[in-house]
């Protein structure tokens, strides 16, 4: 890639290529001085501590290390009701999530890449959520969705529909549509719970603008010869849209589908701020199981074999993403 | 952003988005939506004004019917935020020297030196990536509480967020694009690697230390779930968990709570709106999730 920074100019041409080697091993020990911080810490707290993981999950862990157990905490935890719950949850988490926020800030990108004027002041408007603590916005929030004396409730007092419990509300989104038409789901149409599905609201109004930004990156690396040349052929606007900007975005929408489905895998401060995991445990995500079971319960070996199955399932979805979607995604 | 132009130039000639009609579509849908986003921090700012009663009023007021900027200091009284602010900034500063000084070594070895090994420990890098944060958080706490016994200390709050590789690989394309000339002219005057780095490298790089200093800047003004696993009481805890455990003791006290949250968000927004450009900058380059 370069040369050896420590040639010394002017030595003679015979020593050229021993002269190079050892620059090249005094160059390496240089290097590794310089990497020996990152690569301390990345092995101390990314590396190591990824091992240790399945370490822990082989164990009866309480406050101490106590017996091995081998793989009795995974056992345990296949035939837990709790934990394939709390894996729908995430799951509803995700599919309510990321199509949305997708779809939303492609919209919003798209209509702000062309020269409209206030368009800066538009992203920022956009991104303002983003930046600011999911704490701070989650109590926002609460007091938004709050049964009593919520501005959300207060709006449907004024237009004469029925108030809604919102983050309160365990049963599901369909059936309480059903309700209201009254009509009554089998248990498993219900849906993701009203209190899920308000998290989620927030959730998209807090992440929007990351995709909107990237979005915006995507659309600005599409060279323009290729619009221009389709508008030139006659093509409409949604035509040029669907068949030369989308096929050319794919590289985008894979990042963010892969990224956002991780992000949303690991939200946890809006939701324990919001309905800390319940009503009923409707809104209890895995992230929220491990944590109350390592945190609250502190069966450590137990939240570990959570932890390290939840990754496992990610790292598998990272890899069905790649070879399923993977594939059909254009590069230039 | 002549691109875009002659985009609509094209779109406006066949009546697409850039038409009139069009043009004025684009500006309610955008103005519409961005209303909507920009509300709850309305809401917020306006219940923080209100008197805790008027906060609960029905039919709401859209305005206070006086300003009570009292509530910033009864909320300020009711609980030890500036303890909790000073440990904020001090975990914050700590973490924002420590990721700038570990990512720039990595990244120079990377972009400037030739040393064997160099695309494997790239790999190695690249593949931290791939551990996603649910898995090394346990483990994570029985090594800074346990073995290192840093249990309810300010360095477990930032110590496992020292080694940034998203911030080495930003710095990294900065430092590749520093003309060669500019080096070789360095080691001919004398001037080692370490010297050539610190001397003309870093302050060549400033945008690009400027951005991964602000986004670690946000990321440990935000933190929440580490700190709160790792401390205890309100000595060591940071803002976050301040406001959080608030929110439990305010209760119905909504025009104060209000006050508080606006307060915790307030620096990161005036921040933000200040270097917005470096925010968007290093988000778009390395698509970091907050």
């Amino acid at each position: 890639m370069t040369a050896p920074t420590m040639t010394i100019p002017g030595r003679a041409a015979l020593a050229m290529t021993a002269a190079r080697r050892r620059a090249y091993w005094r160059e390496t020990g240089v290097a590794y001085l310089y990497l020996a911080p990152a690569l301390v810490l990345l092995t101390a707290f990314n590396f190591f501590p990824a091992a240790f993981a399945f370490y822990i999950s082989l164990f009866k862990w309480g406050l101490v290390q106590e017996e091995f157990i081998g793989l009795q905490n995974y056992v345990r935890l296949v035939t837990n009701e709790e934990f394939w719950q709390s894996l729908g949850i995430s799951v509803w988490y995700v599919v309510l999530a990321i199509p949305v926020e997708m779809a939303l800030g492609l919209l919003i990108a798209y209509l702000l890449f062309q020269p409209l004027r206030g368009r800066g002041a538009y992203r920022t408007a956009y991104f303002l959520p983003y930046i600011t603590s999911t704490v701070a916005a989650g109590l926002v929030w609460r007091w938004l969705y709050k049964r009593e004396g919520g501005l959300l409730n207060e709006v449907l007092i004024a237009l004469g529909l029925p108030k809604l419990m919102w983050l309160d509300e365990p049963e599901g989104v369909f059936q309480l549509m059903a309700h209201a038409a009254d009509a009554n789901l089998p248990a498993w149409l219900a849906g993701p719970s009203l209190a899920l599905v308000s998290v989620c609201v927030m959730s998209i109004w807090h992440y929007l603008g990351f995709y909107v930004v990237i979005y915006l990156a995507g659309l600005g690396n599409i060279p323009r010869e290729t619009y221009e040349a389709a508008r030139m052929d006659g093509a409409g606007e949604w035509q040029a849209f669907r068949y030369v900007t989308l096929p050319l975005l794919s590289p985008t929408n894979f990042f963010l589908l892969i990224t956002g489905t991780i992000g949303a895998l690991q939200a946890f401060n809006q939701i324990y701020v919001m309905t800390g995991g319940g009503p009923l445990d409707s809104s209890r995500t895995v992230l929220m199981l491990i944590f109350k079971t390592f945190y609250q319960q502190t069966r450590v070996g137990y939240g570990s074999a959570m932890a390290f199955v939840l990754t496992a399932l990610i790292l598998l979805l990272t890899w069905a993403n790649f070879s399923l979607v993977g594939r059909r995604v254009t590069y230039d | 952003m002549t691109g875009a132009k002659a985009v609509a130039g094209i779109a406006r000639a066949s009546a697409g988005l850039g038409s009139r009609p069009g043009v004025i579509a684009s500006h309610a849908f955008l103005l519409l939506g961005a209303v909507l986003t920009v509300f709850p921090f309305y809401w917020m700012l306006v219940t923080s004004l209100k008197t805790n009663t008027e906060a609960m009023a029905s039919p709401p007021t859209m305005w206070p019917l006086a300003l009570q900027w009292g509530n910033y200091a009864s909320a300020l009284a009711s609980a030890p935020f500036g303890r909790y602010f000073l440990n904020t900034l001090l975990v914050a500063t700590c973490q924002v020297t420590g990721v700038l000084v570990v990512a720039s070594l990595a990244a120079f070895a990377f972009a400037r030196l030739r040393f064997f090994g160099k695309e494997v420990v790239f790999t190695v890098f690249l593949a931290t990536l791939m551990i996603p944060g649910e898995v090394t958080l346990i483990p994570n706490f029985v090594i800074v509480t346990k073995w290192l016994g840093w249990y309810d200390t300010y360095q477990a709050q930032f110590v496992t967020s020292l080694a940034s590789v998203f911030a080495i690989f930003l710095l990294r394309q900065f430092f590749l694009q520093i003309p060669r000339d500019l080096e070789d002219a360095a080691v001919m005057d004398g001037c080692g690697t370490f010297r050539f780095l610190w001397a003309i490298v870093v302050p060549l790089s400033r945008p690009a230390l400027i951005t991964v200093g602000l986004l670690n800047f946000l990321a440990a003004w935000n933190a929440f779930l580490w700190p709160l696993l790792v401390t205890r009481g309100a000595a060591m805890r940071p803002i976050q968990i301040g406001l959080s455990a608030f929110s439990t003791e305010a209760g119905t006290r909504y025009a104060e709570l209000m006050a508080a949250s606006t307060m915790v968000i307030l620096p990161t927004v005036a921040v933000f709106l200040v270097a917005q450009r470096y925010f968007i900058e290093g988000i778009t380059r390395t698509g970091l999730k907050g």
